[in-house]
């Protein structure tokens, strides 16, 4: 595991991390995987993998629209709104979020 | 008897109905309890308006002869990730300050419907990521038998709140243990049921494929009477299962008769506390001589589990704590950009071990990356499956420690995160394989409960319960209350 | 347009289409909130749409058998098994911080559409375009970006449009021209109208397009570097984007430069193309089997019962046409450019028992009527029934097909009887064979030299004569009846 490698899964993860974070969570996580790499020399050819431990049938949803949220509830925890939009700060480029 | 601070709920319900006691002191005492033992830090918030309302009309339900339920009017508390309507959620994170739910979460309906008390919501490992219970913004909370060490997490609060005798029944979420390890340091039962049995409807999630909510009880009496409270289908989520809910109650005969408890080799080898292996050891041998059989199994892929465990819980954490950005609700900070709010608002927000465990999920899932450990993980799961599969094809439930020791110091392992995660080293194969486990308390070691762990087949909660009850009707470890002295580590 | 062609003559285009349709149901995907278009910011949502904590998705029973139908009308093979994984990534508009869609196994995968498009040399030929997949997801909401708020620096988000069921339909890289692009558009917005998956508006944002084109010299078997064309929301635009695009791929390869990968946006003002975003750090989005929903499994017999409930796909019914009515397969394809026109001639034909006739009379008035009134069959008041009827009745001579024809407008406009309509307004055709004899008298009469050029051998004088009779008797003489008074009197 290398900082730079920590910085790229920050920024996927939109997270900052100073520089004393990077550092430590490199040897954190180096540390981690080490213990992970156990796993990797385990013989798995052929397992199907587990998503769902008790496996259950497609559950469906009947056709059915319910009253919307009320919107006044459904902004109630907003940090900004206007009317009935939540703002929020600029794209300040179409690249960058 | 209703003075008794340290009474179960079944011993509530008596009172309650036999006119001995009224819901409104019930509730009252339990807010009063809950104030007294601030310094334990086992709740976060309290709801006294709301818990007096609810008091109240049960009483009146009872004046009719008309409860609800065997939970009707009894004060109950709930971790403070469980959602409900109108009151704050913040999972312990500064990321949800001020975050009021919109709407209700199905355990929490169950539980208002059944006419159970919520007095309070208990301190937790923020978003449910750790063992200790130290990791929540408002600073840790205490374990009652000595609160210089930790109650174990991330459910540390609800069973700090039993342990302490505020109310009798709590309710946690177990992701890898986070019940059944804090019910081993605390010396109550916790219980994690069958993947699905409860709906996750209202928790919010950590790890989806291993979540689930359970009870705190000192009884496994109580904790029947609370699974079968929040058990059954949701068809508002996904993975509930659709199995009718048993007569938990009913199936507590008081015997283990004709039962096989497996010990599996693997968990009863070096690396635990020998102190705590043997209190399980006596354990299984008083289980013996109530007429149960004994006999060894293996697990071969156990030293695998808190790999497989790390990988597979973190990869859907990244995923499931990606909606925290300051956008619709929780907390925002202050930024000129989008993408400078994004980041200021998730790195202030989050702490340390959140942020860990995110960016090791986002690496694990990562392009290059998905094969070789998030992909092996669900593999090795399989393995872990077919492990427990095999056992019980040898043994009706399986008996091991909860925990490799006993609770430990507060600050002891925070420095070192794969040292906590090792405590969990029992508990996480339960919920990679869906299958329901318990802890009961089984004596002390150094003076701090030990816990033994019961594990069983899918959808067969009532085994474990049956055993936990009949164990504890031959020993009188859940009898014993630590001394309420927290005033001393404040 | 052959100039046009003629531009990209040393290369050839090949075009990939990707299209997102929202599905025509009642609540959304996994959520249920109802469906709105045009309503108040966030006035049609539920806590699932707005990510909150705690939340759980459930699928929608409508929208897989959408996608099932969806997949049968393009001949896709349909997967009884298939998975919801999360796309994570962040925006706005995007409030799990994830998209619930399909990734490693969607439902259906391996159809096609035919298309036609001018090729080359102007010629119109079939096109059969590979469908490489169908999968289901669900949409993100709207984040507006509007400079013009008044002192607003912010965006503003609203999460209706959030959790909509969409269909994200795929083609193979198997399109060769920006009309062959368009052409496969309308096919596909077509069909999903026609089997009900979707209304497909445009305006709403119910059937939206991207485009990838690269180009490569004749022959090359490698594919050149593609870039993507995003949110093109007119079959017009589309064309012109691709034209452009292309244009500026040309140009950029003939000055020996190297197209680089890019998501382009199109300006229709400049009509020009100008890169958006460079694909070179493209996102990371972490696809992953979503644990909170199990994998989808449809029985065989249930995709069996949603083919049995399949209407007719338009190209069955036309040859259908064309084999038991005798129909034209230009004839055939006017009548099923919609599943209302063609369920209506197809009751008319049944009711007529003369399909033909039927046919005549729709191509030829009823849709020239609907055309100026810009409606649809199905908008107006007139049912097969009448107009099975009108037809019977000029069929019989009742009133004549001159008479009859602007009575069409009238039943469109209202929902009357045609007999008494007819009868209403006068315009019986006159039988009395008495009347028309003494017509005819009068016409023969009054043409000695018609008919002096009738009984030397031609014919065409015939016609004008009966003109003659028509004009008498105000256009009501029953042509059988005149003509074959004429005949008789003429011979004679």
């Amino acid at each position: 595991m290398q900082p730079a490698e920590v910085e790229r899964i920050a920024d996927l993860a939109r997270l900052e991390l100073d520089a004393g974070e990077v550092q430590r969570m490199t040897a954190e996580l180096e540390a981690i995987l080490g213990y992970v790499e156990a796993l990797r020399t385990l013989d798995t050819t052929g397992v199907e993998p587990t998503v769902h431990a008790i496996p259950v049938a497609t559950p469906l949803r009947e056709d059915r629209a319910v009253a919307a949220l009320d919107p006044e509830r459904a902004l109630a925890n907003a940090p900004e709104r206007s009317d009935f939009a939540f703002v929020v700060p600029k794209v300040l480029d179409e690249d960058e979020t | 008897m209703a003075g008794d601070r340290f009474a179960t709920a079944a011993q509530m319900r008596a009172d309650l109905d036999a006119r001995r006691v009224a819901s409104a002191t019930l509730v009252e005492t339990a807010l009063a309890r809950a104030e007294a033992a601030a310094g334990l830090g086992a709740f976060v918030h309290l709801q006294p308006e709301r818990a007096r309302t609810d008091a109240r009309e049960a009483d009146v339900r009872r004046a009719r002869g008309d409860p609800r339920s065997r939970l009707d009017g009894i004060p109950v508390a709930i971790k403070d990730l469980m959602v409900q309507e109108g009151e704050p959620c913040t999972c312990a994170s500064r990321i949800l300050e001020g975050f009021v739910a919109p709407y209700q979460g199905t355990v929490v309906a169950k539980l208002r419907a059944a006419g159970a008390v919520i007095v309070g919501r208990t301190n937790m490992d923020e978003f449910a990521m750790g063992s200790s219970t130290e990791h929540s913004v408002y600073g840790a909370a205490r374990n009652p038998w000595d609160p210089t060490r930790t109650p174990g997490g991330s459910s540390g609060g609800s069973a700090a709140a039993v342990a302490a005798g505020i109310v009798p029944i709590a309710f946690g979420s177990d992701t890898g243990g986070s019940i059944r390890q804090p019910a081993s340091h605390c010396g109550v039962v916790g219980m994690k049921p069958t993947y699905g049995r409860v709906s996750r409807y209202g928790l919010v999630a950590f790890a989806s494929s291993l979540d689930q909510i359970g009870p705190f009880a000192h009884t496994a009496g109580d904790c029947a009477l609370a699974l079968a409270a929040i058990a059954g289908h949701d068809p508002a989520d996904s993975t509930s299962l659709p199995e009718p809910v048993p007569d938990f109650a009913a199936a507590q005969r008081g015997d283990v008769a004709g039962l096989v408890v497996g010990l599996p080799r693997e968990y009863f080898a070096e690396g635990a506390d020998p102190e705590v292996l043997a209190r399980v050891r006596e354990a299984v041998a008083e289980l013996e001589r109530a007429g149960a059989k004994t006999r060894e199994v293996t697990l071969p892929h156990a030293p695998y589990a808190i790999a497989t465990y790390y990988l597979i819980a973190t990869a859907e954490a990244s995923s499931n704590l990606a909606r925290y950005d300051g956008v619709r609700f929780g907390r925002r900070a202050e930024a000129d950009s989008l993408g400078e709010m994004y980041r200021r608002t998730r790195s202030e927000g989050f702490g340390a071990e959140v942020k860990r465990r995110i960016l090791l999920g986002t690496y694990v899932l990562s392009a290059g990356y998905y094969d070789a450990y998030y992909r092996k993980a669900m593999q090795v799961r399989t393995l872990l499956r077919r492990d427990f599969e095999q056992a019980f094809g040898a043994c009706d439930l399986i008996a091991t420690p909860t925990a490799p020791e006993v609770a430990f110091r507060i600050g002891e392992k925070t420095a070192d995160p794969l040292k906590m995660y090792l405590s969990d080293i029992y508990t996480v194969s339960a919920n990679l394989a869906g299958i329901p486990g318990l802890s009961v308390p089984c004596g002390f070691a150094n003076g701090l409960p030990v816990g033994l762990q019961l594990l069983g087949r899918a959808l067969d909660e009532a085994t474990l319960l049956r055993v936990a009850d009949a164990y504890q009707r031959r020993t009188a470890w859940h009898e014993q209350h630590p001394a309420l002295d927290w005033e001393r580590a404040k | 347009m052959s100039a046009r062609l003629q531009a990209r003559g040393d290369y050839e285009v090949v075009i990939g289409l990707e299209v997102h349709v929202h599905m025509r149901t009642a609540s959304k995907l996994f959520s249920p909130a109802p469906v709105r278009y045009g309503e108040l910011p966030n006035h049609a949502t539920h806590p699932l749409d707005l990510g909150m904590p705690g939340v759980l998705p459930v699928l929608n029973r409508r929208a897989v058998e959408l996608g099932v139908r969806a997949a049968l009308a393009t001949h896709c093979k349909v997967h009884s098994r298939s998975i919801f994984a999360r796309k994570n990534y962040f925006y706005p508009d995007l409030p799990k911080g994830y998209q619930i869609s399909q990734y490693e196994e969607p439902l259906a995968t391996e159809g096609w559409l035919e298309i036609e498009a001018p090729s080359a040399d102007g010629t119109p030929h079939t096109v059969r375009v590979g469908l490489t997949r169908i999968h289901i997801e669900e949409d993100a909401g709207k984040s507006i970006h509007d400079a013009a708020i008044a002192g607003s620096a912010g965006s503003h988000v609203d999460l209706n449009r959030a959790g909509v069921p969409l269909l994200e339909i795929v083609s193979e890289p198997d399109l060769r021209s920006p009309e062959e692009a368009a052409a496969y558009l309308r096919k596909l917005r077509a069909l999903l109208r026609w089997a009900d998956v979707s209304d497909a508006d445009m305006e709403k944002g119910q059937f939206r397009c991207d485009a990838n084109v690269s180009l490569r010299r004749h022959g090359a078997a490698q594919l050149g570097t593609r870039t993507e064309l995003k949110n093109l929301n007119s079959f017009r635009f589309v064309e012109e984007a691709l034209y452009a695009e292309i244009a500026r791929q040309a140009a950029l390869l003939d000055g020996g430069g190297r197209v680089v990968q890019a998501t382009m946006h199109y300006d229709p003002v400049r009509r020009a193309t100008r890169v958006m975003r460079l694909k070179e750090n493209a996102d990371d989005y972490r696809y992953f089997p979503d644990p909170d929903l199990v994998p989808l499994v449809i029985a065989e017999s249930e995709i069996d019962a949603v083919r049995r409930a399949l209407p007719e796909l338009p190209e069955d019914r036309r040859a259908r046409f064309e084999s038991e009515h005798a129909l034209s397969g230009y004839d055939a394809r006017l009548l099923t450019e919609s599943r209302a026109l063609a369920d209506f001639y197809e009751a008319a034909a049944i009711r007529s028992g003369q399909p033909k006739v039927v046919a005549n009379w729709m191509l030829r008035d009823v849709l020239a009527e609907l055309k100026e009134r810009d409606c649809e069959i199905d908008a107006t008041q007139l049912t097969p029934d009448a107009l099975a009827k009108l037809i019977a009745l000029v069929e019989d001579g009742r009133v004549t097909a001159a008479s009859a024809r602007p009575l069409v407008a009238v039943l469109i406009e209202r929902g009357v009887d045609p007999e008494t309509l007819v009868r209403e307004r006068g315009l019986e055709a006159v039988s009395d064979t008495g009347l028309l004899e003494a017509a005819a008298d009068e016409v023969i009469a009054a043409h000695p030299e018609v008919v002096a050029q009738i009984r030397g051998g031609d014919a065409r004088g015939l016609n004008f004569l009966m003109g003659q009779l028509m004009k008498r008797t105000e256009g009501k003489a029953n042509p059988k009846a005149v003509r074959e008074i004429l005949a008789r009197k003429l011979a004679g």
